[in-house]
């Protein structure tokens, strides 16, 4: 199944080193960090709390600086934050004064600024519809519940047709029923898509589902990468099967092992 | 119907009348019984038991004044004299009433007087307009100022006079200070810079800043026709009530949730864009609650301002019923501390309905 996973490297991370500044010197989180990400890959980051999995991705999405060693985008240093890495974050972080719709537009305005009005309010609707808000486009965003504000967010990240999707644990903050629907969603837009995606998570059977490959982080700080998993099931993948595979449980145990010790 | 009555009820902040709906449409009677008899009947006692208390204590004062009056008549005239003037005093001749705290009955007396009064002022300016309709057209066309009514102000003009000048050193507080609190909010650099400025002119007295603004008004509008009486209260009420404001945008600018920072550095967002599309929505809800603030500070120093500008308005209507010290000089003034409540009450609540209007995290 590996072959299907196109070999180009879109995302990698050389040498890389977070630390924090204490008075009694530096609090390192990551140190001597490698990871490289293939075009199309679906990779989860899983480990225990504190171990600086969001750490990496806010540093991934620009919203962190870096310490030291560097995160390249397709052969580049990355500079701050962008459009091109979009971020799903853990609280939708919608504006509430602005519509579904216009939060949506308000990225696709920056990424396709020569557009016009109507290519992209379509390319907006687009999403919303494929993240099943097909009649929510003018609720306004506090008027939406925690599920569906998320709904948005996905959208919003995925409307900007970015080059690599960060997810910041998108679903820790909703109940077990919504979580699945959006597990769902998110699924499904992305095989259409196929979009490079991270996913930083606590929740094995979400990192299997999702991912081609799970990177097992080991507890900060100086964390690693302690393990890696790949995720050799079927695509497009559809809950029902993929939970029922065999593989699945042999996953499932591999993951819960390594964050048992 | 009914819902749509509660809602607005609601909206201006009258919602402990809806139990008073429910009960009168029959619904949940026990429950609404009780919470009619606590938010509405109690509240309602408690304003008879304080007209009791006042009532009671301005007749133990009146008691104090009237044995001091006459005993001084005693001391000074002898006893026949004194007998005079206590029968005098009881038999309610205005001339000889003792000076003392208005009774509710008194004050309503005031209000009334003060309401005919308008009345009769009204007339008098209405027809002094009808006598000069025609005058006044032909001056017109000939290009001079019309004729205006120069006779003294009813407490009603005086009531639109001061709320005139509220609203116009409001506007100036609000103009001055939303713009100044985003520049500052924006910049941590400028924030440390003028912080001094906050720091230092926040708790200065009204009475200081009209001194101050009159001193500059003197000099700039020297040659100028323009009413500086009013200028000089307008701006002294906003430079005292803009800090609320001030503080208030800065701070709501300088701590906007971080998440929609975030959101706003992925997207790039431009200057302009970020300011106007997510900062200032973000900091609404804080730049409201500072307007409300100045709002009420606004006509709170008006009044003292008013009192030492000389200028019309209530708070000159206070002090000239204190300077005259007719019999019912006390009583009216009691009718202007309550006027003065009731409009502050009334504007607060007004600003509050505007700030649920424009603010998204209410419903």
């Amino acid at each position: 199944m590996e072959t299907l996973v196109k070999e180009k490297t879109v995302l990698e991370c050389v040498n890389l080193k977070k630390a924090y500044p204490t008075p009694i010197g530096e609090f390192v989180v990551l140190e001597d960090f490698q990871l490289k990400i293939k075009e199309e890959e679906f990779i989860s980051i899983i480990g225990h709390s504190g171990c600086g999995k969001s750490t990496l991705l806010t540093m991934i999405a620009g919203l962190n600086d870096i310490t030291d060693g560097k995160i390249m985008l397709e052969s580049k240093s990355i500079q701050g934050a962008g459009p091109d890495r979009a971020v799903v974050f853990q609280a939708p972080s919608l504006f509430p004064w602005m519509t579904a719709l216009e939060n949506v537009l308000l990225g696709v305005k920056q990424v396709f600024p020569h557009g016009t009005k109507k290519e992209r309010e379509d390319i907006c609707k687009y999403y919303l519809h494929k993240v099943g808000l097909g009649d929510s486009f003018h609720k306004k965003a506090k008027d939406l519940s925690q599920g569906m504000k998320q709904r948005v967010g996905i959208a919003r990240a995925f409307a900007l047709k970015p080059k690599v999707l960060l997810l910041d644990e998108p679903f820790g903050m909703l109940d077990s029923m919504t979580r699945v629907e959006l597990q769902d969603v998110l699924i499904d837009v992305w095989s259409k898509e196929k979009i490079t995606a991270v996913m930083v998570t606590h929740d094995v059977d979400e990192a299997i589902l999702l991912s081609d490959r799970v990177i097992m982080m080991t507890g900060g700080p100086y964390a690693k990468v302690g393990d890696v998993a790949h995720i050799n099931l079927e695509r497009p993948r559809e809950r029902r099967s993929t939970v029922e595979h065999p593989d699945f449980y042999k996953y499932r145990q591999h993951l819960l092992e390594f964050l048992d010790h | 119907m009914d819902s749509k009555i509660k809602q607005a009820l609601k909206w201006i902040g009258l919602g402990f009348l809806e139990p008073l709906i429910n009960l009168i449409r029959g619904k949940e009677v026990q429950k609404n019984t009780r919470l009619v008899l606590r938010q509405i009947v109690v509240p309602i006692l408690s304003v008879f038991i304080f007209l009791g208390a006042c009532d009671y204590g301005a007749q133990y004062l009146y008691n104090i004044e009237r044995e001091r009056k006459i005993e001084k008549t005693r001391a000074t005239l002898g006893d026949a004299e004194a007998l005079k003037m206590q029968q005098s005093i009881d038999a309610g001749d205005l001339s000889n009433k003792p000076n003392s705290l208005p009774s509710p009955s008194d004050v309503k007396n005031g209000a009334i007087a003060l309401w005919e009064d308008h009345q009769m002022v009204s007339a008098k300016k209405k027809a002094f307009e009808e006598k000069t309709a025609a005058l006044n057209k032909q001056r017109k066309a000939a290009g001079q100022d019309p004729i205006t009514y120069t006779g003294r102000p009813s407490f009603v003009d005086q009531i639109i006079t001061s709320l005139k000048t509220v609203f116009a050193g409001f506007l100036l507080a609000a103009l001055l200070a939303i713009p100044a609190g985003i520049v500052l909010g924006l910049s941590p650099t400028l924030r440390s810079a003028l912080n001094w400025v906050i720091q230092i002119f926040k708790p200065v007295s009204p009475v200081v800043w009209l001194l101050l603004v009159s001193m500059v008004v003197k000099t700039v509008l020297a040659n100028s026709t323009s009413d500086k009486s009013f200028i000089i209260s307008f701006i002294s009420v906003g430079l005292c009530s803009m800090w609320a404001t001030l503080v208030n945008t800065a701070m709501g600018v300088s701590s906007v949730d971080k998440d929609y920072l975030n959101v706003s550095k992925v997207l790039r967002l431009g200057v302009f864009s970020n300011v106007f599309k997510v900062i200032l929505p973000a900091s609404i809800p804080m730049i409201f609650t500072g307007l409300r603030i100045t709002l009420s500070v606004s006509w709170m120093v008006l009044i003292a301002i008013e009192l030492l500008a000389q200028s019309p308005g209530l708070g000159s209507f206070v002090w000239e019923e204190f300077q005259n010290g007719a019999n019912d000089s006390n009583a009216k003034i009691i009718v202007a501390m309550f006027v003065i409540g009731f409009i502050g009450f009334g504007l607060d609540r007004l600003m509050m309905v505007i700030q649920k209007f424009a603010s998204f995290d209410s419903k």
